[in-house]
């Protein structure tokens, strides 16, 4: 809601300038966007009448006048503006002034002609945005020689305040003044309208089918209007200061009133209306034509203003075409009515339109207004246009009115939320100033709320108006009081936190992906995932909800590496999505990606690519973090985003946790990347149940330590092997350690070398040799037989 | 035995040029040796007359000894230069990287959440989390927000179907606790939010903290001391102005939106507050008793206060990040700034 400072300053005027205005309701509620003269900046432009004008003997646009700028001479000046004619009243800049833009104005020859200033168009005096054509004429009555700035009360400011949605009730002057009136506790005084006698009987037939969304309809005919009567100056510069055009007298006029009182007009050409007007919702496959040429298919819920013919307008959000007011018009329906904010509410917006009558419609104009609406914009009309006004015709449901809120407010319950007692004169005043009407109680007050407030329903509601006139700043600040309780602390628990500080300390830096991801990727990357899909996407490109986190990571790696950056380690913690919408489960994963040197290219000379091992080792610093690894296994698997032969599952306690492998280079190839890259995802569950430590007591005996190589196919995993090893080996054994992997030279083609360092203690005795080699035995001979293997010599 | 000093002398001469520990301890032997030549002295003793005895043996004695310190002595020299060459010649260039891998970072929004969940949890909030695709009942209608309220229009919101939704803001996640938990409750709720909305100040995908206290007796007052206390602690200015502006939202009653003095101009006015030497930084209010109501809890004996703000935002302050879609690019060189 933008508005004039000089407006406001009608209605109410405090002892302030115009930033302690802007910056006392910003503190109130109200906050200001933007504060701006209503003009830019210029001097030397005053009021001048064209005397005389001539064609240009050398210019065939161009023409010689002569102005009265109240000075004792005629001065001279060459025009080009295709609309001037002798007697117009017009801005003139004279010799020595500034036009906005620090434009100064000199005497000048045009193709030889003297010309001793300017005549202004309203875009070269920075009224008006866009480049009108033509000079600004001004009313006759313009004195001549008065300075234009004087003239048209430029030294005004608009201010430009962002509402709220439950502030409704200050889409208008009479609502902003009824504000600046409390906060300064100054009287407010508008424009006074008495009703209008009719000077016509003339009516049109109005019914109201849905009263419980229109309780309240007026409509009048006014007959022999002249539409194409000009808007008086100060109307049209005070919609212009509230940021909109003038069209005609009758818009013109019906604009003003709403932006005075609040309420939205409507005007349509009597001779358009057909039979009688009906107030009901839209039936079903019924059009309308917009005024803005749209042509809309109307849903049944949508509230028509309609005649025998079919749809004149849709109630509270914009006419019709064909009903409007035309340069012919003869006769105007006004109409007036109090639509209930459920039935506009969502309607504009559901056909992507909204106006300022939708706007204020949706959240409540005030339904006493109706008739003083109606009863101003017919006084202003009359005064423009002429005409002979008829009765209003009122239809009104009282039963669907907004019934009157009364509120037994507690002065204990105001105390207590504010921890301020205050005065109960200061807070009955305050309540009177906004409109309530108060009796004070033994225990408070007892208010009633006016009919345009249509937020306040609860006695908290009351409580904020109170703390917001008095002032938030100006309410007590304490520290909230709790008692010292403990709380349980799963102690076997890994925080998100402590994993991700370990991926930092393994060189990651975390990234942030977007949860919706491109569809096309997802699908290249997970051609199996159902995830849901957004009805309303931003882009294409964000459209589907990820059901890994696989595309974001893969997304931010090419992301980098087309920024020459060749050594990229990521991780992303988040939800995933997986599952249609009825069955969905939404699981937080941590996921990496990772490619380029081991190292980062530094003195040491090493300069090996990272490999699988690299990765599965920074996801095991994860595991290991709970202190219940063994928990954790892999198993090779196919996953149709990674390496067939570089893939693997995650189990947790046996249950399917992720996935670790390297990109499958089809699909690097079809996603353009042109290093490998290696990727894991794990669910955060899994990685955050940890174990509570149980100690072991430690032995004095001396551990004996033997080492195993065995030859077997190179297809034999070695978890396998070491399983098989660790099984047979007793229950002195403290660990089985693979201390080598071979393939090569020495060792047969299809075949490696895996060599086992075995160590043994007991708590209480030393182990004798027999004991250790009977184990060994058993474990060769077992590994023998499971795997086919050898013991290498 | 009348050679004695020039036998002193001689073994002097050789200890001062020896160069290495071996050639001192050949010294060592051919005089003090078993077969030595000061240990012979000593031996012919024995054919001195018996009187003479004493005297001659304190002098070799004391020529022993000389050359034994003398020797020691040297040693320690030749041992001390040993020491010295063998140090300068392992001299490594100290300033030369160290070995492995460096170390990476958080993200400058994870950063912020960590740090606002640690100034709360210190004084005994917990954490609590949801989920982001919602429900039209917890996003709206839980939080006084019914279909067609204009408030909806406020946040543009991503819909699945008729009723499911991506969160808009982390309030959901305030029902769900007070309906599971009985007050007093404490919470606060970091977590990604979607809005569709995308320009220059606004991602389509965003990140807010929620708080909510309820208890007996919760008061605005309170609210405002958390407030107040919270953004001196994290921009960690003690004398930071903190100012309160009557907002609206449907689910706080009385509502504030809430501004600090410009963190980067001092109040003075620039462009990151628009010369007004404020910044927005929350929205907060006291909880309305219609989602008291939802979450079944007695609006009559409990009160409480909610407050919610963007992690971005904090960032952007905090850090002095001057364009929001950095957070999202995940750029290697904007990620590393943050480690």
């Amino acid at each position: 809601m933008k508005f004039s400072e000089q407006w406001l300053r009608e209605w109410v005027s405090p002892q302030l300038d115009t930033q302690a205005i802007a910056d006392q309701i910003t503190m109130a509620g109200l906050e200001v966007d933007a504060v701006e003269p209503v003009a830019a900046v210029f001097h030397g432009v005053v009021v001048a009448e064209v005397l005389t004008k001539e064609p240009h003997p050398d210019a065939d646009k161009l023409n010689v006048c002569t102005v009265n700028d109240g000075s004792a001479e005629p001065l001279q000046v060459v025009c080009g503006a295709p609309n001037v004619a002798i007697g117009q009243k017009v801005p003139f800049a004279q010799v020595g002034g500034v036009l906005p833009g620090d434009f100064k104005i000199k005497k000048a020859k045009l193709r030889g002609v003297e010309s001793r200033g300017m005549i202004c168009s309203e875009s070269e005096l920075g009224l008006v945005d866009d480049a009108s054509s033509g000079i600004f004429v001004l009313p006759s009555n313009a004195p001549v020689g008065e300075d234009f700035r004087v003239y048209m009360g430029l030294n005004d400011s608009t201010i430009d305040v962002d509402l709220t949605p439950n502030r409704g009730d200050c889409l208008s002057l009479k609502g902003l003044a009824r504000e600046v009136g409390v906060l300064n506790r100054l009287a407010v005084k508008g424009p006074t309208c008495d009703s209008i006698t009719a000077t016509s009987d003339d009516t049109f037939p109005v019914s109201v089918e849905a009263p419980e969304h229109c309780p309240r309809y007026i409509g009048r005919l006014i007959r022999g209007v002249n539409v194409n009567a000009v808007t008086p100056l100060w109307m049209v510069e005070r919609l212009r200061r509230s940021g909109i055009r003038s069209i005609d007298p009758v818009v013109d006029v019906t604009n003003y009133v709403m932006l005075e009182l609040g309420q939205p007009l409507h005007a349509f050409d009597r001779d358009n209306l057909h039979g009688e007007v009906t107030v009901r919702l839209a039936n079903e496959g019924e059009r309308i034509t917009l005024l803005d040429g749209q042509d809309v298919a109307l849903r049944p819920e949508t509230l028509l203003i309609t005649d025998d013919k079919g749809p004149l307008a849709m109630a509270g959000v914009m006419g019709g075409e064909k009903s409007g007011i035309s340069a012919n018009t003869q006769t105007i329906f006004l109409e007036s009515a109090f639509f209930t904010p459920l039935a506009i509410a969502g309607q504009a917006r559901s056909y992507g339109l909204h106006t300022d009558a939708s706007h204020r419609f949706e959240r409540g104009v005030d339904p006493d207004l109706t008739a003083v609406a109606v009863e101003r914009a017919t006084q202003l009309l009359l005064e423009i246009c002429g005409g002979d006004a008829g009765p209003l015709n009122e239809v009104k449901s009282t039963l669907h009115l907004p019934e009157v809120r009364r509120i037994n407010f507690r002065a204990k319950r105001l105390r207590n939320a504010l921890n301020k007692s205050l005065p109960q004169q200061e807070v009955t005043d305050i309540l009177q100033r906004l409109g309530l009407k108060v009796e004070v109680t033994e225990q408070g007050w007892d208010v009633e709320v006016p009919s345009w407030r249509f937020d306040i329903a609860i006695e908290e509601d009351l409580i904020e108006e109170v703390a917001r006139i008095h002032g938030y700043n100006n309410l007590p600040v304490r520290r909230p009081v709790a008692r010292l309780a403990l709380r349980a602390n799963d102690e076997a628990r890994v925080t998100l936190s402590q994993l991700r500080h370990q991926m930092v300390a393994r060189g990651y830096q975390e990234a942030v992906t977007y949860s919706f991801v491109a569809p096309e990727l997802q699908a290249t990357l997970l051609p199996r995932a159902v995830s849901p899909t957004l009805a309303n996407p931003i882009s294409a490109e964000l459209s589907v909800m990820r059901a890994s986190l696989f595309p974001g990571l893969v997304r931010a790696l090419e992301h980098n590496l087309n920024r020459q950056q060749t050594r990229v380690r990521l991780f992303e913690t988040g939800l995933v999505f997986n599952g249609p919408l009825d069955n969905l489960s939404q699981t937080p994963m941590l996921g990496a990606i990772a490619c380029g040197s081991r190292y980062p290219e530094g003195w040491t000379g090493e300069h090996k690519e990272i490999d699988f091992y690299d990765l599965k080792g920074d996801l095991e610093s994860l595991m290991e973090l709970g202190g219940n690894s063994q928990a954790w296994r892999v198993e090779a698997a196919d996953h149709p985003s990674l390496h067939p032969g570089q893939c693997a599952k995650v189990f947790y306690n046996d249950r399917e946790a992720g996935w670790i492998g390297t990109l499958h280079p089809q699909i690097r190839a079809k996603l353009g990347l042109k290093v490998d890259a290696l990727m894991f995802e794990v669910r955060l569950d899994a990685l955050s149940e940890g174990a509570v430590p149980a100690f072991e007591p430690l032995s004095r005996q001396p551990e004996v330590r033997r080492d195993l190589a065995f030859i077997v196919d190179e297809t034999v995993p070695v978890q396998a092997l070491l399983d098989v090893a660790t099984q047979q080996a007793g229950e002195y054994v403290k660990q089985v350690k693979l201390f080598d992997v071979y393939a090569g030279k020495g060792v047969a083609e299809g075949y490696k070398s895996i060599a086992l360092g075995l160590t043994w203690q007991h708590p209480s005795r030393t182990l004798n040799d027999d004991e250790i080699n009977q184990l060994v035995s058993a474990i060769v001979a077992q590994v023998r037989s499971e795997f086919n293997a050898e013991l290498r010599s | 035995m009348d050679d004695l000093p020039t036998l002193v002398s001689e073994a002097r001469n050789a200890i001062a040029s020896a160069q290495s520990v071996a050639a001192l301890d050949e010294i060592r032997v051919r005089y003090l040796g078993k077969k030595g030549e000061v240990t012979a002295l000593l031996k012919g003793l024995g054919k001195l007359p018996h009187e003479e005895r004493p005297a001659a043996g304190e002098r070799i004695n004391q020529a022993k000894q000389t050359i034994a310190v003398e020797i020691d002595r040297k040693r320690e020299t030749l041992e001390q230069s040993a020491l010295n060459s063998r140090l300068a010649a392992e001299r490594i260039d100290v300033t030369l990287p160290g070995r492995g891998q460096p170390s990476g970072g958080l993200h400058p929004v994870t950063r912020t959440l960590e740090r606002i969940e640690g100034l709360f949890t210190r004084i005994g909030y917990d954490v609590e989390v949801g989920p982001e695709i919602e429900d039209d009942y917890h996003n709206f209608e839980a939080l006084n927000i019914p279909a067609h309220h204009p408030a909806r229009g406020m946040a543009d919101t991503f819909y699945f179907d008729a009723t499911r939704l991506l969160r808009t803001h982390t309030s959901p996640v305030q029902v769900r606790t007070m309906k599971e938990k009985e007050p007093p409750i404490r919470i606060v709720c970091p977590g990604r939010v979607y809005r569709s909305d995308s320009d220059l100040t606004h991602t389509p995908m965003f990140h807010q903290v929620e708080g909510l206290l309820v208890d007996e007796d919760v008061s605005f007052a309170d609210l405002k001391g958390t407030i107040e206390d919270f953004l001196q602690a994290f921009f960690e200015r003690d004398d930071l102005s903190v100012r309160f502006r009557p907002s609206y939202f449907p689910f706080t009653e009385p509502s504030a939106e809430v501004d600090i003095q410009c963190v980067m101009c001092g109040g003075d006015g620039c462009r990151v507050c628009s010369h007004s030497g404020w910044l927005e930084v929350m929205g907060c209010g006291m909880v309305h008793p219609e989602v008291f109501r939802h979450s079944g809890i007695d609006a009559e004996r409990f009160t409480g206060f909610a407050f919610g703000m963007g992690a971005e935002r904090l960032a952007m302050l905090r850090y002095g990040v001057n364009d929001l879609r950095l957070f999202f690019e995940n750029d290697l060189r904007f990620l590393r700034q943050f480690a």
